[in-house]
């Protein structure tokens, strides 16, 4: 890694940015040019098997003197190299063979939770969405923060027989047999504007009932937004002509 | 110290919200149905809004919510207070070491799960789930914060049922609720 004493490089979307430092006394932060947010993470990152403490008490901006390098410091890039590395890798769960992405370390970081809700809550925030649908279990962990800050209401897409009432049904295939997801009637309106949200994209069959459900109702769903991607399972092909929006590739 | 918040009057368009469900999931119960609460955005920031101005100065470190419907409000509040989120699940459902608790349900049992190494000793912890009942699963909760050594401070919930006396299963810890079911 260069180390770089006077000045800071950044490559922000291919621009170079050369600002001179100057930071709050008493931190020292590591200057050094950022990896590339759609980097792998299972071929480039350490497996973690103990959790880092949170640093409760590190303010989000270092940066109290300089304006232009505290936005900097909080641009899209940073935000997403911590939350990537905050992530860990657990092998051969639930079976072996499969690399599982964990995100509950992401969780015990406010700093990182807080910029993973905030990234997606920039991208959204003025796209009038009225509705937050989240995938049980850990969609029911990102998307109650993002509805909750871009004024829209929230909606548990859940597994069968937990949603009490009348619910629609969508089946969906795994890799061996069925599963269903269910949705409560009435929740959305037709002509809704749609936002779905879970932790992560797979083989997209989650995503794609999920899809189906809304616009079944006669949602639009703007975009599916995930924190991760596992591009090589090329689950973004199942949603159709729906964008997906992902943090971490 | 346990106490429900009967005065303010953002309680009264969260109560409104809360659907009842009769028979569900069997004959009998009357089921509190919160999903209601969060199709109305000012409702639901509401329910986070009290929980958050009564911790936000209370040092906690941990918010920890049980699977699923814990899910929904123990972030918000987490992130709010600049607390980290730890999730308590079913079993399975972690990946890697945890630590499990067993707690008796009608008829058998039930495990809830935390993650080890979540949760350091002496933080300070809050408990949130949708409702309380019986109190079981809030007292396993309790139980896994404290075997790793943590103080849980309070448990907050949106529903209580008095009658069930749940407030009674939690081995003196207070309970924070915002609206009460008779």
């Amino acid at each position: 890694m260069a180390t770089i004493p006077n000045s800071l490089v950044l490559k922000i979307s291919g621009a170079k940015i050369v600002l001179p430092i100057n930071y709050h006394s008493g931190n020292s932060v590591k200057t050094k040019l950022l990896p590339n947010p759609k980097t792998p993470i299972a071929s480039t990152r350490k497996t973690s098997p103990i959790y880092r403490p949170a640093n409760t008490t590190r303010p989000l901006q270092q940066i109290k003197s300089s304006h232009m390098a505290a936005q900097i410091v909080d641009s899209a890039d940073n935000r997403i190299s911590r939350i990537s590395s905050s992530i860990r890798v657990i092998p051969d769960f639930p079976k072996p063979g499969i690399m599982f992405q964990d995100i509950t370390t992401l969780l015990l970081d406010p700093n990182a939770f807080k910029d993973t809700i905030d990234l997606f809550v920039e991208r959204y925030k003025d796209k009038n969405i009225n509705v937050v649908a989240g995938i049980e279990a850990r969609g029911f962990i990102f998307g109650p923060p993002i509805a909750l800050a871009i004024g829209a209401k929230f909606v548990p897409m859940r597994k069968p027989k937990k949603l009490p009432g009348e619910v629609i049904s969508e089946e969906y295939s795994l890799e061996y047999g069925t599963d269903t997801m269910e949705m409560h009637v009435g929740a959305v309106q037709a002509g809704e504007r749609a936002l779905v949200v879970d932790d992560l994209i797979a083989t997209g069959g989650t995503l794609s009932a999920a899809i189906r459900l809304l616009e079944r109702v006669g949602v639009v769903v703007v975009e599916c937004a995930c924190v991760i991607e596992l591009p090589e399972l090329k689950g973004r092909n199942r949603l159709g002509d729906k964008p997906l929006f992902v943090l971490v590739s | 110290m346990s106490s429900c918040k009967e005065d303010d009057p953002r309680i009264d368009g969260i109560q409104s919200r809360i659907r009842v469900v009769p028979n569900f999931p069997k004959p009998g119960i009357m089921f509190q149905d919160i999903t209601t609460v969060l199709l109305d955005p000012k409702a639901f920031k509401d329910t986070i809004d009290l929980f958050v101005e009564r911790y936000k100065s209370k040092n906690i470190t941990v918010v920890a919510g049980i699977e699923a419907r814990g899910f929904i409000f123990g972030p918000p509040i987490a992130l709010a207070i600049g607390a980290k989120f730890v999730p308590l699940r079913k079993p399975k459902k972690l990946p890697g070491k945890v630590i499990r608790e067993e707690y008796d349900l009608e008829y058998g049992s039930d495990c809830l799960e935390m993650h080890v190494g979540a949760v350091e000793s002496e933080e300070r912890a809050l408990v949130v789930d949708d409702l309380i009942a019986t109190g079981g699963t809030l007292c396993a909760a309790m139980n896994l914060l404290e075997r790793a050594g943590a103080e849980v401070v309070e448990c907050a919930c949106v529903i209580e049922i008095p009658d069930l006396k749940g407030r009674d299963r939690l081995n003196g810890k207070p309970l924070f609720v915002l609206v009460e079911s008779r």
